[in-house]
């Protein structure tokens, strides 16, 4: 294969969009196979996700999880760290939003408690993403695996103190009781009742406008301060990052907590906003799920928020299919959710040598062309 | 006495069963990650096998055509997983993990169009399960104190793919230890150039190591939902291709190491199951989620070379490029 690259349009468009469409071709694919048409099934999907106002309110509270996530994913991925953990954070970041809620729900209104959650959820998610980034940085073993032995350790620790220690006197099911009615964020359609625009209910709070506060500040610090620049020079290349004086296990450290605490926001959507408790499996796979959406968004803020928005319409019109269709339910999602993964992150380079190949061709073709016109007019 | 006796090889019986789909998928383990691709997709591979066989032998009536179908469908897997990380050198981390993924949903999502049961299929009886084994003369001497226990329950009784998981043990290890394949898998695994200057084919190598764990695999996910249980439920494999993973680890990317670390993992299941609610002296109630997340702990200390050192393949993870 020749060094020579391609122009930047068709290295970070024309690829990531090929790979995308040829996850969704799958998909159509595995619609048609169990019988039902793939056409009529985006139909419902577009139309659950954004054809009215509580379709698009679920679409975008969904996407707020993803764009933490993916945020998470993003930032450890600069790095060169590859967090899987994602999940367990967010499921620990959400312990500590509960915990400091529970505390102090009765005496302190939402917009008091909110940085006090921001917090104690970035601690406990930063702590749990600080174990193995410790363990790959100074004891050499692989952050894959100890942050997937880290979900399940946090899965089993979040049962057993929702189960034993945390539950509801006199409840049945596992999870804390609800929060104070002050001390949940509001509802975006109140926030829009406020200034008196109606909007349709539904849960989307204003935990979305702190995901885009994320996203500004994530394309601050990796692209315009000092320790952005040695995040990504350690993920360009450790070896230099070394040489160039950087201190890479502590930034490999720091990444990994900004990753953990970026991941534990999704514990302020959910806790502190959708669910006002903490119950089981809240998460909801929106850890697994931030890995596509990074792939996806080429790990920049505004591609993770786009590619947010794709797979909370996803996640939205899945739901909406199922009700339509009955042959279908939300595990559709899921299989989208692979493929994307598959093609976006695995195959990513597939298509490049043939579109190397086509590039050059037609470049060259052109040159010549221009040659011979040259040719014929000085003759 | 006799009380303890039955209780430990009760322990231990139901320690072997747990451990089997554990021990299928770290032998698979091992072929793969000898040869330097990471298999983080141990878990969809077993998952998706475990529909396949359970789904054919719905509709076919037989466990043995169930089996197979789940060693084809798996082995695709693992050729897709070859296909991106092999020949296009794609991030084995990404594509195990899509693979896990892509399984979990689409192995419900097949069931309910299939069999429109919830993403279950039909209770399998029959000639569709794999039975148990009784070996010759184990009812005669199930009432000889000590020996005729042990014989009767522990040794006989189970079905023929826990024995396969059993050889499959030496197999691997005589495969990877004493034949031409497995001393080049192995080589390809530490050192692919080396591999490639001789005149090997890295690529081929390693797709072959593939296919050897998507064969195991998919024995795993028979075992799952045709012989231990008698139906493909939804994420049935839960987790346990990540406890393959880290017994995997565990034991060092070795067989023997690893068959040892799998039955410490399904003991500590098979104990959990039973302490449960039991007041035990002195520390009181072990918690069940202390016991499960156990084998995740152990393995994260061993990882940080707290007892003892993991050393992994060295070109593990790394794709192959020719050209450098």
């Amino acid at each position: 294969m020749s060094n020579r690259t391609l122009p930047a349009w068709i290295d970070i468009g024309l690829i990531p969009l090929i790979n995308i469409c040829l996850a969704f071709i799958v998909s159509a694919g595995v619609i048609m196979l169990i019988g039902e048409s793939p056409l009529e099934a985006v139909q419902v999907m577009l139309f659950g996700a954004f054809g009215y106002g509580e379709g698009i309110g679920y679409t975008l509270y969904y996407a707020t999880n993803f764009i933490f996530t993916g945020l998470a994913v993003a930032v450890a991925f600069h790095a060169g760290l590859f967090n899987i953990g994602g999940e367990g954070q967010a499921y620990l970041g959400g312990l500590g939003v509960g915990l400091i809620c529970l505390m102090l729900d009765s005496w302190l209104p939402w917009w008091a408690l909110l940085p006090f959650a921001i917090v104690a959820g970035a601690l406990f998610g930063a702590a749990w993403a600080y174990i193995p980034a410790y363990l790959q940085a100074y004891r050499g073993s692989h952050i894959v695996i100890t942050t997937i032995m880290f979900n399940f350790i946090a899965s089993a620790l979040m049962v057993y103190l929702l189960v034993n220690v945390l539950i509801e006197p006199g409840s049945m099911s596992p999870q804390t009781r609800s929060l104070a009615e002050g001390a949940t964020l509001p509802y975006m359609y109140q926030v829009f009742a406020a200034f008196g625009i109606e909007i349709e209910q539904s849960p989307l709070n204003v935990s979305l406008i702190l995901a885009l506060l994320a996203c500004v500040l994530v394309w601050l610090l990796i692209w315009h301060t000092r320790w952005g620049y040695a995040i990504r020079m350690i993920g360009f290349n450790e070896k230099a990052a070394v040489y160039s004086g950087i201190n890479t296990r502590r930034t490999i450290v720091i990444s990994m907590c900004i990753s953990g605490a970026l991941a534990a926001m999704v514990g302020i959507n959910e806790v502190m906003g959708a669910q006002q408790r903490v119950l089981l499996e809240f998460v909801a796979g929106a850890g697994f799920t931030g890995i596509a959406v990074s792939l996806m968004g080429r790990n920049h803020p505004l591609g993770i928020i786009a590619a947010s928005i794709l797979f909370g319409a996803l996640y939205q019109g899945g739901a909406e299919l199922s009700f339509e269709i009955s042959t279908i339910t939300r595990d559709l999602v899921v299989v989208i959710q692979g493929l994307v993964i598959l093609f976006c992150g695995a195959l990513a380079y597939m298509l490049k040598p043939t579109l190397e190949k086509l590039f050059l061709r037609y470049t060259l073709s052109k040159a010549a062309r221009r040659d011979n016109l040259a040719e014929e007019a000085q003759s | 006495m006799n009380d303890v006796l039955l209780m430990l090889v009760s322990i231990l019986d139901s320690t072997i069963r747990v451990s089997t789909p554990l021990i299928l998928c770290a032998m698979a383990g091992v072929f793969s990650e000898r040869s330097g691709i990471v298999d983080i997709g141990l878990e969809g591979k077993m998952l998706a096998g475990a529909f396949a066989a359970a789904a054919t032998a719905a509709v076919t009536g037989s466990a043995w055509l169930g089996l197979g179908c789940a060693i084809i469908v798996s082995v695709g897997m693992a050729l897709l997983h070859g296909f991106a990380c092999i020949t296009h050198r794609g991030n084995q981390v990404v594509s195990g993990l899509a693979i896990n993924i892509l399984a979990s949903g689409l192995t419900v999502t097949l069931g309910i169009a299939w069999f429109a049961q919830g993403g279950q299929t039909p209770q399998l009886s029959g000639d569709a399960r794999f039975a148990a084994l009784e070996f010759p003369g184990a009812a005669a001497v199930a009432d000889v104190p000590v020996i005729g226990a042990i014989y009767s329950e522990l040794l006989s009784g189970h079905n023929l793919l826990v024995y396969i998981a059993l050889l499959a043990v030496p197999l691997t290890w005589w495969v990877i230890f004493r034949s031409r394949f497995g001393l080049r898998l192995r080589a390809v695994g530490e050192n692919p150039q080396a591999v490639d200057t001789a005149g090997i084919s890295v690529a081929w190598l390693r797709y072959r190591a593939v296919m050897c764990a998507g064969l195991l695999c998919g024995i795993a996910g028979t075992y799952l939902s045709t012989a231990q249980n008698a139906a493909f439920l939804k994420d049935m494999s839960a987790g346990k291709g990540y406890i393959a993973l880290a017994a995997l680890i565990f034991g060092k990317w070795h067989p023997k190491a690893a068959l040892f670390a799998c039955l410490l993992f399904g003991f500590l299941e098979a104990l959990s199951v039973r302490l449960q609610g039991v007041q035990l002296p002195v520390i009181g109630e072990v918690p069940v989620q202390l016991m499960q997340a156990l084998p995740y702990v152990l393995t994260v200390i061993l990882l940080a070379g707290f007892i003892g050192k993991a050393i992994a393949p060295k070109a593990i993870g790394i794709p192959y490029n020719k050209e450098r």
